[in-house]
């Protein structure tokens, strides 16, 4: 990603658009009990598109404001979505992230992930009341969700930071090749 | 640049978690929900015929089954308003013999607040609501919060102009409450990851406990002490009860009236003002 004012004025616009967007509207839409969570998805965004260095900034970012917005204990999001943003950039360095299917399967991996990575930190803060079964399904429907939302997260993302973007992963075409007829 | 952000992380994490409310962290989280209220408020505002438009369409698919536990729970309920409406008059009665003046269904010494919920925690883990209503408009730590339905939670952080409500539903949260017209009293404690579900712990065995009973708020008070909730607010009705020979209390199982899922206005109890008596010199 090049690194420009403006391209910096760019994502902290985006943090703050989808951490409002998550807080008053997706979060409230219940789909069979669950929600779906843009943050997840955003800092896997950034990471596949920009690399591991920008994911685990956005991803930083994205988890501090939300936390702060939430007026909850600062600085577990971010550190959930710090390890989202470099792994989802880390694939990008090491396969071939320009596939059709890693978005939906990158962010149905990531939100379980993230979401099982709470859990943990949540039990290791401590849990005061009985835990539901219903947690897993839960975690699991909010995946989907996410999985099914990916697409179009990705692909906004992708234009909102168009202009900054090195190599902006669009699906390569095979090349035409025309066949020669020999007699 | 990774171990940078990671440390940041579980620094920030460490003193937030180490400090009081009053903390540096907490006051400039304060002060950011402050910028940021304004704008989740025009968002929630300005998007809310998309959301509701998704939230219909799953409404419909649950409306059949709904349609007959509504019809059955209406027969019963019909049965109980004539019971009720017994009761009431000789209540009436009693009041009016021992001079208790309170006024119908709200507890005494409140008046409220009426908010917007404008955002809500995205993970299972923290119960939590944002509503647009903050220390200015006389919202304080600790007053509780009520929906139509019954009680909702209370209000854990305060800003000037927004407020953070922590559901009952929370696993933080505790509510000292009573089975009425029994009378068992027990702890309602969230059960995480099913909002349908509470559970009032630390009922003695032995005492009976019918499924439907209505449970609200026991509101105790002592020389020292007082419950954050007042008495009598609704907070659900009893599902089932279990009981392990091994524990010595039984679990009595609810289901909470408000519906914490779909909170789009609630109403936060704020104290009255004392009234002013005139002193009275007594020679």
């Amino acid at each position: 990603m090049n690194v420009t004012v403006a391209g910096v004025l760019r994502l902290l616009v985006l943090v703050l658009s989808v951490v409002v967007l998550q807080l008053a509207v997706v979060g409230q839409v219940n789909v069979f009990d669950a929600n779906a969570d843009l943050l997840p998805l955003v800092a896997m965004s950034i990471g596949l598109l920009a690399g591991p260095v920008t994911g685990a900034t956005v991803g930083f970012l994205l988890g501090l404001v939300a936390d702060m917005a939430l007026l909850q204990t600062l600085g577990v999001t971010s550190l959930l979505l710090v390890g989202v943003g470099y792994l989802a950039g880390r694939y990008r360095e090491l396969r071939d992230a320009t596939h059709k299917m890693v978005p939906p399967l990158g962010g149905l991996i990531a939100t379980l992930g993230y979401a099982a990575a709470f859990s943990l930190v949540q039990f290791l803060l401590g849990v005061e009341s009985p835990v539901s079964p219903l947690v897993i399904r839960e975690i699991a429907v909010s995946a989907l969700l996410n999985g099914l939302l990916a697409i179009p997260v990705f692909t906004a993302v992708r234009a909102f930071l168009r202009a900054d973007l090195i190599d902006d992963l669009r699906p390569r075409r095979r090349p035409v090749t025309r066949l020669r007829v020999t007699t | 640049m990774l171990a940078l952000l990671v440390s940041l992380s579980i620094a920030l994490l460490t003193v937030y978690f180490g400090e009081s409310a009053s903390g540096g962290l907490h006051a400039i989280q304060r002060g950011f929900l402050e910028v940021l209220a304004p704008l989740q408020e025009g968002a929630n505002r300005a998007l809310k015929p998309a959301r509701d438009l998704v939230g219909w369409t799953g409404d419909v698919f649950d409306a059949k089954s709904e349609n007959e536990d509504l019809r059955s729970e209406n027969e019963r309920l019909r049965r109980q308003v004539a019971a009720l409406q017994t009761a009431e008059r000789d209540a009436r009665q009693l009041r009016a013999l021992v001079g208790l003046n309170r006024s119908e269904g709200f507890p005494d010494g409140y008046d409220t607040v009426g908010a917007r919920v404008i955002g809500r925690s995205p993970t299972v883990w923290y119960s939590a609501i944002t509503i647009d209503k903050g220390s200015s408009a006389g919202v304080r730590v600790n007053q509780p919060v009520v929906s139509g339905a019954g009680l909702v939670g209370r209000v854990s952080d305060v800003s000037g102009g927004a407020a953070r409500v922590t559901l009952i539903t929370d696993h933080t949260s505790g509510v000292s409450a009573q089975i009425v017209p029994d009378g068992p009293n027990g702890l309602v404690k969230a059960t995480v990851g099913n909002p349908a579900d509470l559970l009032l712990d630390f009922v003695q065995k032995g005492r009976a406990v019918r499924t439907g009973a209505t449970v609200i708020t026991s509101g105790w008070r002592s020389s020292r002490l007082e419950s954050l909730f007042p008495r009598g607010i609704p907070i659900g009705q009893v599902t089932r009860v279990d009981s392990d020979e091994r524990e010595l209390y039984q679990r009595v199982h609810l289901r909470p009236f408000a519906d914490l899922r779909e909170l789009d206005v609630v109403e936060v109890l704020t104290r009255k003002p004392a009234p002013v008596e005139n002193a009275q010199v007594t020679p």
